[in-house]
């Protein structure tokens, strides 16, 4: 038992004070579903009351209880040991996940009860996330119902592989054994299509305690152990250590100029001293010099142990990026498709922002489609425009930088993510990540030498993107154009990216639709940060109508590095301009999804500057955006060359 | 705990000096080992605390370089509230719940880590690690965040709060194996020695201050050997008879029990639920 503790310690010691991790295998986590009559609580009742893991006063306030609330009339309602809030017992019913504990000399239990009532499928899933094995409860004389189905659904959506149907109440059909094996045998069809490693029936009567803890002499059909034993026996196997290492950054550990560590729990895997890993999200590598811990440093860490790294070439890695092993690397990913339980009251819809958790990081995520809604009685999937309270469904999700992602069904530590509401930060939802949509799988950046902080030093200026955005023909090329000679003039190196000119290049292959559009702009983003990093100030001047495509773009650079500038004219006094006759042949119908005329601008909501050409002549734009542009690439204290680093 | 230093502005620890609270701070010192734990320690005195966890408290803070704050709601001292004429719950409320409010408020903390286990107590098995309060300290039970995988979602509003319980799944046993196991310096009373105490009912209590010990008519001290299963403030906790000087010998002591630990403090029996009732207005 001393052993039980000590291996829970260290578990817990750091690790974010988790949940006692997968990876040890002297505590099993159980989840138990079904409903209040299918008698779970009594189940657990049972097995706490059975391996004597109650106290005297306990017993004494449960015959207290039972008398005021019991539904056993004379004996002690096991039930009510379960039982815990106020409001609950009053409705006879539990409304959440509850955590029991109970030990015996071969293991440590975690009771992970989740409810059967309208809520299941959010509870469920959250006691599925916390659990290794599942307890499937069904009442004998009902046999398997839509529930059970739900049930095991969702226990195998959320990964747990080892399932016990225990068939209760047993006792109410005289100990049938053929009741038994043709409630067993159904569930085995069921089970089939799931991908469990293990399923084992077993017939219990919880009341009464027949092969619960002890063996019952009125199953003498029956050949196999009772449920506690079963439990005691199953083998997870080290799993999570047998898979590629992983270690999510908690934190930055820095007592003192002499030493910098990075603490977190190794998720999965193990590391020794001298061997290689890469941080996923920079592509850099570099070897383990020493595993820091309170008792000493280690040789070696594996799933579970919470450690401080040091390394012998100094990286920088911060709190959430993704250590991993650079043979196996977890995807770097914006876009990927993932599994979501929906939580909340309200629907979801395409095109939601949310926030998304996975490891020790939090960012923004949009909601770019909703594939399709699973029925979880049969995981069949149906079309659907949403998710509501309770749903299960496949979506894609967007995230403006890459992410370090695992298939949740290669690793549940880093494939799996929470969304939170950014406006009320309620958890909105449970996500498992099922495939990345980008190739980006087997391509991981390159990091270069020389760095974008070295490349402006040499150049003398802290580079940044500004982006003129606007109607056709509001005069973004002409002041661009002036702009970069005055700048020019105060030695800046500049560079300019006109969207008519590469349109005849590098986005010659790209038509004038939504899709297209948000395309142009992400290359243009994308060549404007290139030579950012080269040291340039990049002038970009681009229709780019629509907000999300820039906003999409602004959350590639630091704050400061992007200049997003409004160059304000009405369509009206665009349309007199019309230099390159487009307005005119928009009119006439040769150019359809014209900006202005049937295609609509978003502008800015909070532009780095207004320039209205309506008003003033491109001089005096040009001139005030050059002195602001300026006064941001020179380098001062407030523009440290430290900001080149995009 | 490394989570909360990292997501947090300002966290601290609740420093009961009790046994939680001893596995607490060793574990604090682990996880951030080579660094010091990076936050303060806030200990409620009620001014009944017994001398030996004060005691305990001053050597722990002196030995680790701990930042220790030390609350008391002096107002309500100075107002006669004492473990003898207020009521049980109501000493509770004001000496332990409010000046605990009060002091996170004074120092503008935003989360602060308790020793508390699922284990305790029946309600307490849905208590979730992460434990959102409102600007008031209000636990709502009905509006708490699902907690999935090891993801704590930590986000708050300016004012709000967070409880956390990184000790959520242990059990009594897991405490007092991790203690031996790992050598964790203890306050000594929970080992049994003999000890000045009265019998009061069921209960043994021990006798700590003479001075401001109220005795019942027919009481008397008498010297016994004893231990405590918890330490709350003197005049409230009961002792139980023990012959185990050890560490190894209590362990054994406590494995036999049949009695749970809770069963030693006056203010749980005081009405059905009592712990229900003052989790939701902001006890630990």
């Amino acid at each position: 038992m001393l052993t039980a503790a000590v291996a829970h310690a260290t578990n817990e010691t750091c690790g974010a004070a988790e949940q006692g991790a997968q990876a040890h295998a002297d505590t099993l986590r159980v989840l138990t579903c079904g409903s209040v009559d299918d008698g779970k609580s009594t189940l657990i009742g049972r097995l706490l009351h059975d391996t004597r893991f109650l106290r005297e006063d306990e017993t004494a306030a449960l015959a207290r209880d039972s008398r005021r609330w019991g539904t056993t009339e004379s004996e002690p309602d096991l039930a009510l040991l379960v039982d815990g809030l106020d409001a609950e017992r009053e409705q006879g019913i539990t409304i959440d996940v509850a955590y029991r504990f109970f030990v015996t000399p071969r293991r440590s239990f975690v009771l992970v009860d989740t409810p059967g009532h309208e809520q299941y499928t959010r509870n469920m899933a959250t006691g599925a996330s916390n659990a290794d094995v599942a307890v499937l409860l069904v009442d004998a004389r009902k046999g398997l119902l839509d529930q059970t189905r739900r049930h095991a659904a969702i226990v195998s959506l959320l990964g747990i592989r080892h399932v016990l149907l225990t068939v209760n109440k047993i006792d109410l059909v005289g100990f049938d054994a053929a009741v038994f094996e043709a409630i067993a045998a159904a569930f085995r069809v069921i089970a089939e299509p799931l991908g469990f490693l293990s399923v084992t029936a077993i017939p219990v009567s919880a009341r009464y305690g027949d092969n619960v803890v002890t063996p019952s002499a009125r199953t003498p059909w029956y050949g196999g152990p009772p449920l506690l034993a079963l439990l005691e026996a199953i083998d997870l196997g080290g799993a999570t250590q047998a898979k590629p290492f992983r270690l999510p950054v908690q934190w930055v550990n820095r007592p003192d100029l002499d030493f910098r560590g990075v603490s977190g729990t190794v998720a999965s895997g193990r590391i020794g001293v001298g061997d290689a890993v890469v941080t996923a999200a920079s592509g850099r590598i570099t070897r383990v010099e020493r595993i820091v811990t309170f008792d000493g440093d280690l040789p070696e860490a594996v799933a579970g142990d919470a450690v401080t790294l040091t390394f012998a070439e100094p990286i920088d890695v911060a709190r959430g990026d993704l250590l991993a092993d650079p043979k196996a690397r977890p995807a770097m990913t914006r876009r990927f498709l993932a599994n979501l339980v929906w939580m909340a009251e309200e629907p979801l819809k395409a095109g939601r922002r949310l926030l998304l958790k996975t490891g020790g990081t939090t960012v923004s995520a949009t909601l770019r489609h909703i594939m399709h809604h699973l029925d979880v009685t049969t995981l069949a999937p149906h079309p659907a425009d949403r998710l509501a309270l309770n749903d299960v469904g496949r979506v894609e999700i967007e995230t403006p930088m890459p992410l370090a992602l695992d298939r949740y069904a290669d690793n549940h530590d880093t494939g799996s993510f929470i969304l939170i509401d950014p406006a009320t930060h309620a958890t909105l939802a449970a996500g498992m990540a099922v495939e990345t949509l980008e190739a980006a799988r087997d391509v991981h950046r390159h990091p270069t030498l020389v760095k974008a902080l070295d490349r402006a030093r040499a150049k003398g200026q802290v580079p940044l993107v500004v982006w003129l955005t606007g109607l056709p023909s509001s005069g973004k090329s002409t002041i661009v154009n002036l702009v970069e000679t005055r700048l020019h003039a105060l030695g800046h190196h500049c560079a300019i990216l006109d969207g008519d000119t590469l349109r005849q290049g590098l986005n010659a292959d790209l038509g004038f639709g939504a899709a297209a559009r948000r395309e142009n702009v992400r290359r243009v983003g994308e060549v404007a940060r290139l030579m950012a990093e080269a040291g340039l100030v990049v002038l970009v001047a681009l229709v780019s109508p629509f907000r999300a495509d820039r906003d999409r773009v602004a959350a590639r650079f630091p704050e400061g590095r992007f200049l997003e500038v409004f160059v304000d004219a009405p369509v009206e006094v665009c349309r007199a301009r019309d230099p390159k006759g487009l307005y005119a042949k928009a009119d006439s119908g040769r150019i359809v999804g014209f900006t202005g005329h049937d295609q609509a601008y978003e502008p800015p909501l909070k532009p780095a500057l207004v320039l209205d050409t309506g008003r003033e002549v491109p001089e005096i734009s040009a001139a005030r955006l050059a002195e602001l542009v300026h006064a941001r690439a020179v380098p001062t204290a407030a523009n440290s060359f430290d900001s080149a680093n995009l | 705990m490394r989570e909360v230093v990292a997501e947090f502005a300002r966290p601290v620890m609740l420093y009961s000096v009790g046994k939680d609270s001893s596995v607490m701070l060793h574990l604090a010192r682990k996880a951030f080992f080579p660094s010091r734990p990076p936050f303060p320690f806030l200990h409620i005195a009620s001014g009944w605390d017994f001398r030996a966890v004060l005691d305990h408290r001053d050597r722990m803070a002196a030995a680790y370089g701990l930042d220790l704050i030390v609350h008391t709601n002096d107002e309500a001292a100075a107002s006669g509230v004492n473990p003898f004429d207020t009521a049980v719950g109501e000493y509770s409320r004001l000496m332990l719940t409010d000046a605990l409010k009060a002091a996170l408020d004074a120092h503008g903390f935003d989360a602060a880590f308790g020793g508390g286990r699922r284990d305790e107590e029946k309600s307490r098995a849905k208590e979730r690690i992460f434990s959102h309060r409102s600007a008031d300290h209000v636990w709502d039970p009905r509006n708490q965040r699902p907690e999935l995988w090891r993801l704590f979602n930590t986000r708050i509003a300016r004012g709000e709060s967070m409880r956390v319980f990184p000790l959520s799944n242990w059990t009594e046993f897991d405490v007092w194996d991790y203690i031996r196991a790992e050598n964790i310096p203890i306050v000594p009373l929970y080992l049994a020695a003999e000890r000045p105490v009265v019998k009061r009912g069921n209960a043994l209590l021990m006798v700590d201050d003479e001075a401001r010990m109220r005795f019942l008519r027919g009481e008397r001290t008498e010297l016994r050997n004893v231990r405590f299963r918890t330490l709350g403030c003197w005049p409230l906790t009961g002792a139980v008879d023990s012959a185990a000087v050890s560490i190894d010998a209590m362990i054994d002591e406590v494995r036999a029990s049949r009695l749970s630990e809770r069963q030693g403090r006056l203010v749980d029996g005081a009405e059905h639920a009592s712990m229900e009732r003052k989790k939701r207005e902001g006890y630990f």
